[in-house]
């Protein structure tokens, strides 16, 4: 065991399609840590394999502690309300009391009666994060922290993010199609292309590598052209 | 006019049976998506052993909670083969749970044979207004009544009845958080187990129980339940409580042969006003 998450050699296959091939990774103790890469690379594969959503067809999935999983699209309760839905969060953990998680958002605390599927998909964002943490995680895997979210709301929620990482030495694996945003923020990335990791570094130097640069960090012209 | 409240107090006690075996469908089809077609079996088996309990010489109360919970254990033993193995499709377990409604009919006919069986309830006469109906009948509205208030409080404040809520609502975001959808769905069709054994417990001493009164019960359940696509049960309820309303005005002037007609007819043009709107059973979001 060296880090909080360790993959090794994974593989995961849909009806034939091979999703994820031969993929090592680690996300250290403390450790922020990106993965990036296009739409359909297989990141949202990897994460159902690590929560055990799914089986994988080979390798190897250890995980030290307690995994919560923030899930791509956030997938509220939307019938339900926002103390339920964080609630609901401590199923495993036979944790109820939500009174944290409004210290942590403020803002949920007005919301609390309101039926998740109500919200904003910002205010749904933190509904996921905060239902994630109800579980008490020493290991947090947010996949897509800000996917159709405006930009006001992606850096509030990085901040908050961010302090949770610091203030509770939670280790941290991002999901992000933003790599600007991934990059930025996190220690350490791995690139997933394909369902095979291409590239893995230190972010700050991955941020220079002109392969990264090329495909994934003109990423915003690439968006207006289409 | 005497004539139309005991029509109505009456239309209500058998429609408060209708709306049990509804809600026990709906409860199974929120969690599962699966049409649980053995539902009215439930009701039979429960009501068959009450009877035999009975004449054992054990007393009220016992007997049906006994009855109940063998609607209960068979609910769960349906569930088991109906959604046990991982991976089968809602239609596939329809087809299973139709298939054990059949067998329980061969299993029913083995130990109490194929007559009709019944067994005393609230015994004496209630007057309302000018009315005269068996007081059986309002101690079935009242226990109705309070299953249903049991049944809304248990979804919305427990935390069984939260998960099974959660299932529901979103089935993907529930094994997120760690729930075990498929107990929960066991969990689902034990509660619909209990559900439909208590609306044969209650309704038999007013009616008679065969190994195949399941086939009212079912299809009057599920019109019931299909008027809330499968998942409210309050509209379950509104819905079994009016077809048992109607059926027995109809019945009361004159057209008693066309009792389950009207359940028909009902669900019929429910579910094509439906199909119409949605395809041909409700989606719930995933
Ligand atoms: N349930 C599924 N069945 C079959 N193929 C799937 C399923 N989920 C994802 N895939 C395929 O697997 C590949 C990886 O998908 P995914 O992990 O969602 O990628 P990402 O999250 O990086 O966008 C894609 O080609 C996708 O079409
Ligand atoms: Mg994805």
């Amino acid at each position: 065991m060296t880090g909080a998450i360790d993959i090794s050699a994974l593989t995961v296959r849909y009806a034939g399609a091979t999703a994820l091939d031969d993929v090592s990774l680690t996300v250290p103790h403390h450790g922020l840590t990106a993965l990036i890469g296009a739409n359909g690379a297989g990141k949202t594969t990897l994460v159902k394999a690590l929560c055990g959503l799914i089986r994988p067809d080979h390798g190897t999935i250890t995980v030290d502690g307690r995994i919560a999983h923030v899930p791509e699209g956030r997938e509220m309760f939307p019938d339900m309300t926002v103390d339920d839905n964080l609630r609901l969060g401590g199923w495993r953990t036979r944790r109820r009391d939500t009174a944290a998680i409004y210290d942590l958002f403020p803002g949920l605390a007005a919301l609390r009666a309101r039926r998740a599927g109500t919200l904003s998909g910002g205010q749904q964002q933190m509904v996921a994060i905060g239902r994630a943490l109800m579980a008490d995680p020493d290991v947090l895997v947010v996949d897509e922290l800000s996917l159709g979210l405006a930009p006001m709301v992606v850096t509030s929620l990085v901040d908050h993010l961010v302090t949770l990482h610091t203030t509770r030495d939670l280790s941290v694996l991002l999901i992000e199609q933003n790599a600007r945003l991934a990059l930025d923020l996190c220690h350490y990335a791995y690139v997933l292309e394909s369902g095979r990791i291409a590239l893995h570094g230190p972010a700050p130097i991955l941020a220079r590598d002109p392969r990264v640069t090329a495909a994934y960090l003109g990423g915003h012209i690439q968006v207006t052209d289409e | 006019m005497s004539d139309l409240i005991g029509y109505l107090l009456t239309g209500l006690g058998i429609g408060a049976g209708f709306a049990l075996v509804g809600s026990g469908l709906v409860a199974i089809h929120r969690v599962t998506r699966v049409v649980n077609f053995a539902q009215g079996g439930f009701a039979v088996l429960a009501a068959l052993l009450t009877s035999t309990l009975l004449s054992a010489g054990l007393p009220h109360g016992v007997a049906e909670s006994g009855g109940v919970a063998l609607g209960a254990l068979a609910g769960l033993v349906v569930g088991v083969i109906a959604i046990g193995r991982p991976g089968t499709s809602p239609g596939t377990s329809l087809i299973v749970t139709l298939g054990l409604g059949v067998l329980a009919y061969a299993i029913e006919v083995l130990i109490w044979g194929d007559q009709p069986r019944s067994f005393p309830g609230l015994t004496g006469v209630a007057e309302v207004g000018d009315a005269r109906v068996p007081a059986h009948y309002l101690l079935i509205l009242a226990v109705t009544a309070v299953v249903f208030a049991l049944m809304a409080w248990f979804f919305a404040r427990t935390d069984p009845g939260r998960a099974l809520t959660a299932c529901a609502s979103n089935r993907y975001a529930a094994q997120v958080v760690g729930i075990d959808v498929r107990r929960m769905g066991l969990l689902a069709f034990t509660l619909g187990g209990a559900l439909g054994g208590l609306a044969g417990v209650l309704t038999t001493p007013v009616q008679q129980v065969t190994f195949d009164s399941d086939v009212t019960l079912i299809v009057n359940g599920f019109a019931a339940a299909i008027l809330g696509g499968l998942s409210r049960p309050m509209v379950t309820l509104a819905g079994g409580l009016l077809l048992g309303v109607t059926q027995t005005v109809v019945a009361g002037y004159g057209g008693g042969a066309y009792q389950l007609e009207v359940a028909l007819v009902l669900m019929l043009t429910v579910m094509i006003v439906q199909a119409a709107r949605t395809g041909p059973v409700p989606e719930a979001a995933r």
